[in-house]
């Protein structure tokens, strides 16, 4: 996915992210904070369904379960919000693998059932454990400030921890996606038959790519509560899980750069949407999943790319360029 | 600048920056408005509630009509959080921070003001007459900032329970509980009333979701149990299936219905007057659906307004009359602040409201607060449904504070 | 408790759960319709039936009759299957199962926020045509609305088992279902087939709406709590038997009551996530459920 430009593009993206806490005003600030996370949680959702082809309907209870270990590790243990990030991260792998497992013997359409039944359960799953979750009243957690003194005011040190995890994600996932790793997991989705011919472990790949999809979705999860100071089961029912979706398909399946794109859609339109009609986001965004399929099946990120191409032609080599692998049919 | 635009300037910038620490020590005021800060979940699954904050809106439209608070006008700013704490968090902020309220005002919701008690409490705005039965509001020693408004679910269930041990003899009592905040908060004050005798007089407990279809199960259940004594904590759509399925098995104990599905329009009729005979609630506003009241000039009023201002709005929807009364109470409060409509005078005067009567509250009943006792009301009066209306009956009952 | 009384209360308790089962049964026959037809699961069902059962009240606001009400809106909720197929479903016929899910979850939030703005939130009685007195089989008391929804249930179902069985169009409609280009050489208008298998599920959505409705209270999110058990349900009898979609209700309904009676640990705090049991447990050991056909991939 080497554009040209496109590190240059991506640097002074960060500086620009980097300069904003000292431009905004902390409330600005904090939604800046949520849609970091929401990218995060997207990017996770999409290494599995955009990249494996394996269809999840029930993020949000992964998001839900990382969540709720870092406000448990921080509430009942005391264990510093530093810490909590990381396990929460292994938790949710381990969850995702495991659910993978069984996984593996459903395809497309049972999976997508098996997950949307997982998220349609959680809540209730949530409050039957009151012991450790504190049923319906939730956890009340205490938000953190700067450590070591430094001059920043808890907003802005959240702002910057929710970006360095977010480029520590981004950077990851290129990465794990720019190689052998990559190319299995993308051949699994395209042709998994012929991809088993040619020696790729199905099992293990769709069961990892499960785990890791799972951990940076509870990573978010574990953002999100550190930054909210608060959980509680009504934050993660269905609606989350279908918000993840929209946030995909809008962002750009199989992009990486999709995950920060649907991010900020996922945040903003319902912050517009809610002068129009109190009704009216949950319609745009049913609409926009509808729209998007038909005629932008690659997201906001699929479109970018096309521009920056038609912009970068008169420079190309001519070497018929086409859209990247990873970026490959959907519809 | 010209020498006359200089001596214009001067005193004008003088007199701003003289005026700035005033501006600034009431925040969301001005010499002609009030900015009044509102949650609600206009979407997502509670958004039945969402009438409540149209109807409050439609309150403050009236009184703007007729000259607002001491001349300032009521901006009334409500957002939606979908009943989602994350996005009640978000909208507590842009409330403070971005729209420079003056309080947050009937934000709706045990976990979505919980979300953001802590945040309201640090930032010293007020967070008053929240629209939840929960007891935790009454905590001004811990927040002073947070205040209720109806009387807190705890409250009933002691009320209930008292009557109980009052009345009753050999109880056996069952109960059915919705399994959240709501219907533990009901069945923490019931237990608590009844004191050292719950585990010997409580034969059973049932508890539902709120996603479940259909009660009838716990039902049959609480039947077989043999309990003669019922307490009914449901929302409306499950009362309904409750006391339908109970008149089906011929089962007729001494049937408790919680306050929040009094209603005769959602319940009582749909559920068939014949099963609904008999039944005990406390109650603390007029019902709107009540014929009893046809002829009440208070109520007569409350249509007229409901028909002027919020048109859109139902009639039969006890809902529209609870925002009614309720924005009445924050009217009253920023009245008797006077000119000095900082946070801390609000909260000062919300403290401090003295035998104040509503016309869509039952006749008796006071709102009364004071800096140790954040719940406005705590006065409610049992009423027995006689097929047709509720009547009221015995003594206007207080509890205790705790 | 005496013996009795036990052998009463299991009782009741299966006859409340075939009761409830039936409700989830009446919607997974729309979801088996839907996926004998067009093999798609159909995440918006629900709420289709929702949407047209807010129809049928309109209409009996309006002070249409309640049969007169019943009849036009299946027929409006015939013509709107069929026209959400053409529409909206026909441009992506031929893509991959991901993007007709992301479509029919697209339908589901926009079915749920137009009703939600255009009828309010504000939960309204709905209308039972069944007598409001129970019905006593000696100590066994079944509500009549109850017993009147078990029996179209069975209508609805014996309608559809006939319809795909015995009738030419309805094996014209399974042909085009399972091997569209066959079909097509043999004369099958396969896009019409689709179409019509669109109408019929949302008619018959619109009569488990209908029937649900006094029960559960008309809103729009009624049909959130009953969706994961209609999904159980046929899941558990399989997604291509109508006769397992039903029987699966009634297993679901009657196993959810008597668990929530019986085992204590789970009582009613879990119902959802026994559901989610099921079908994962299900899917795991026989994907086709108890009635279904077995799916076989050729390579």
């Amino acid at each position: 996915m080497a554009r040209r430009g496109a590190p240059v593009v991506a640097l002074v993206a960060v500086a620009i992210a980097c300069a904003l806490p000292f431009l905004l005003s902390n409330f600005r600030l904090f939604q800046f904070t949520q849609v970091y996370i929401y990218a995060i949680a997207l990017l996770g959702l999409n290494l599995l369904t955009g990249y494996n082809g394996q269809i999840s309907l029930g993020h949000g209870a992964f998001y839900a379960i990382g969540a709720y270990a870092a406000a448990i590790m921080m509430d009942q243990w005391g264990v510093p919000y530093g810490w909590t990030i990381p396990a929460a991260g292994l938790i949710c792998f381990a969850a995702g693998f495991l659910f993978g497992l069984p996984a593996l013997r459903l395809e497309g359409l049972y999976l997508a059932l098996a997950t949307f039944s997982l998220a349609l359960a959680t809540p209730q799953i949530l409050k039957y454990f009151e012991h450790w979750t504190g049923g319906s009243q939730g956890i009340v957690l205490a938000k953190p400030s700067a450590p070591f003194g430094l001059p920043l005011n808890p907003d802005q040190w959240l702002y910057f921890l929710a970006l360095v995890v977010l480029l520590a994600a981004l950077w990851l996932a290129a990465n794990l996606l720019r190689g052998r790793v990559g190319r299995a997991i993308v051949a699994l989705r395209d042709n998994p038959i012929a991809a088993r011919a040619m020696g790729v472990n199905s099992a293990l790949y769709k069961s990892l790519t499960f785990g890791v999809s799972a951990a940076y979705t509870g990573i978010a999860g574990a953002l999100s509560a550190v930054a909210i100071a608060y959980v509680a089961p009504d934050s993660f029912n269905i609606f989350l899980s279908i918000a993840l979706l929209i946030g995909i398909v809008v962002g750009g399946l199989a992009s990486i750069a999709g995950a920060i794109y649907g991010a900020f859609f996922l945040h903003f339109v319902p912050n517009w949407a809610q002068d129009i009609s109190k009704a009216a986001p949950w319609a745009i965004f049913g609409v926009s999943l509808i729209l998007f399929m038909y005629f932008m099946p690659y997201g906001i990120a699929g479109a970018v790319h096309r521009i920056a191409q038609r912009l970068q032609r008169p420079q190309s080599t001519g070497d018929g360029r086409e859209p990247p692998p990873s970026v490959r049919t959907i519809a | 600048m010209t020498a006359k635009r200089r001596l214009i300037a001067l005193p004008l910038a003088i007199g701003l920056i003289a005026a700035a620490p005033a501006l600034a020590q009431t925040p969301g005021v001005t010499s002609n408005e009030i900015k009044v800060g509102n949650i609600n979940p206009y979407s997502g699954p509670a958004s039945a509630y969402g009438t409540i904050g149209k109807s409050i809106g439609a309150y403050f439209k009236m009184v703007n009509d007729q000259g607002g608070i001491n001349g300032r006008k009521i901006n009334y700013i409500t957002y939606d959080d979908g009943y989602s704490p994350p996005r009640a968090v978000e909208m507590a902020r842009r409330l403070v921070e971005q729209d420079q309220v003056a309080l947050i005002f009937q934000s709706l919701g045990t976990p979505s003001n919980s979300a953001i008690h802590k945040y309201m409490n640090q930032s010293k705005v007020p967070q008053l007459f929240v629209a939840t039965g929960a007891s935790k509001w009454n905590d001004p020693k811990n927040f002073p900032w947070t205040m209720g408004w109806q009387p807190s679910y705890q409250t009933e269930g002691r009320v209930y329970a008292a009557y109980v041990l009052q009345s009753v003899k050999d109880a056996k009592i069952g109960i059915l509980f919705q399994n959240d905040d709501y219907g533990k908060d009901y069945l923490k004050g019931f237990e608590d009333g009844l004191g050292d005798r719950a585990k010997q007089l409580i034969v059973m407990r049932q508890s539902y979701e709120v996603t479940d279809p259909t009660v009838d199960s716990q039902i049959v259940n609480l039947k077989n149990s043999g309990a003669n004594v019922f307490f009914n904590i449901t929302t409306p759509k499950f009362a309904v299936q409750a006391i339908k399925k109970s008149h089906d098995i011929g089962w007729q104990p001494l049937h408790f219905l919680n306050n929040v599905s009094t209603s005769l329009g959602a319940v009582m009729i749909p559920a068939g007057t014949a099963a609904s005979k008999g039944l005990i609630t406390a109650l603390y506003q007029k019902e709107v659906t009540d014929p009893q009241w046809a002829n009440d000039k208070a109520f007569q009023d409350w249509m007229a307004w409901m028909r002027k201002y919020y048109p859109e709005g139902k009639l039969d929807d006890q809902f529209n009359a609870y925002g009614y009364s309720v924005a009445m109470t924050l009217v009253h409060v920023l009245k008797a602040c006077g000119n000095d409509l900082s946070r801390e005078n609000i909260m000062r005067q919300a403290a401090s409201i003295k035998d104040l009567e509503l016309p869509m509250l039952l006749p008796g009943i006071k709102i009364n607060t004071s800096p140790t006792d954040f719940a406005p009301i705590e006065q409610a009066k049992l009423a027995r449904f006689d097929g047709e209306r509720w009547v009221l009956f015995g003594e206007l009952l207080a509890s205790a504070n705790r | 408790m005496s013996c009795k009384l036990a052998v009463d209360t299991f009782i009741q308790q299966v006859v409340s759960g075939l009761a409830t089962g039936s409700i989830y049964a009446a919607l997974a026959l729309a979801l088996v319709m839907i996926y004998e037809a067009t093999d798609v699961v159909n995440f918006a069902q629900g709420e289709m039936a929702m949407f047209a059962t807010y129809i049928c009240w309109a209409m009996l606001s309006a002070g249409v009759p309640y049969w007169g009400a019943f009849c036009g809106t299946l027929v409006i909720a015939f013509a709107g299957g069929l026209l959400i197929e053409r529409v909206v479903i026909r441009p992506v016929e031929n893509a991959p199962i991901l993007t007709i899910v992301i479509i029919t979850i697209g339908l589901l939030e926009i079915f749920n926020s137009l009703a939600g703005w255009i009828f309010s939130y504000v939960q309204k009685p709905f209308p039972s045509p069944f007598p409001k007195e129970p019905v006593r089989f000696g100590e066994i008391v079944l509500g009549s609305h109850d017993l009147g929804q078990i029996g179209v249930t069975l209508a609805v179902l014996a309608c559809i088992f006939v319809f795909f069985r015995f009738t030419p169009l309805g094996l014209a409609m399974r042909a085009a279902a399972q091997n569209p280009v066959s079909s097509r050489l043999v004369g099958i208008r396969v896009g019409w087939m689709l179409a019509l298998g669109w109408g019929l599920a949302a008619m018959f959505g619109a009569v488990a709406g209908m029937m649900i409705a006094p029960i559960v209270f008309l809103e729009p999110n009624m049909m959130g709590g009953i969706q994961i058990y209609a999904f159980a349900a046929a899941t558990l009898g399989g997604f291509t038997s109508p006769v397992g979609a039903v029987v699966g209700g009634l297993i679901v309904g009657v196993v959810e009551n008597l668990v929530g009676t019986y085992v204590s640990f789970i009582g009613t705090e879990l119902k959802l996530t026994v559901a989610l049991a099921m079908i994962i447990i299900v899917l795991l050991v026989k994907p086709s459920g108890l009635f279904g056909r077995a799916v076989v991939r050729r390579v």
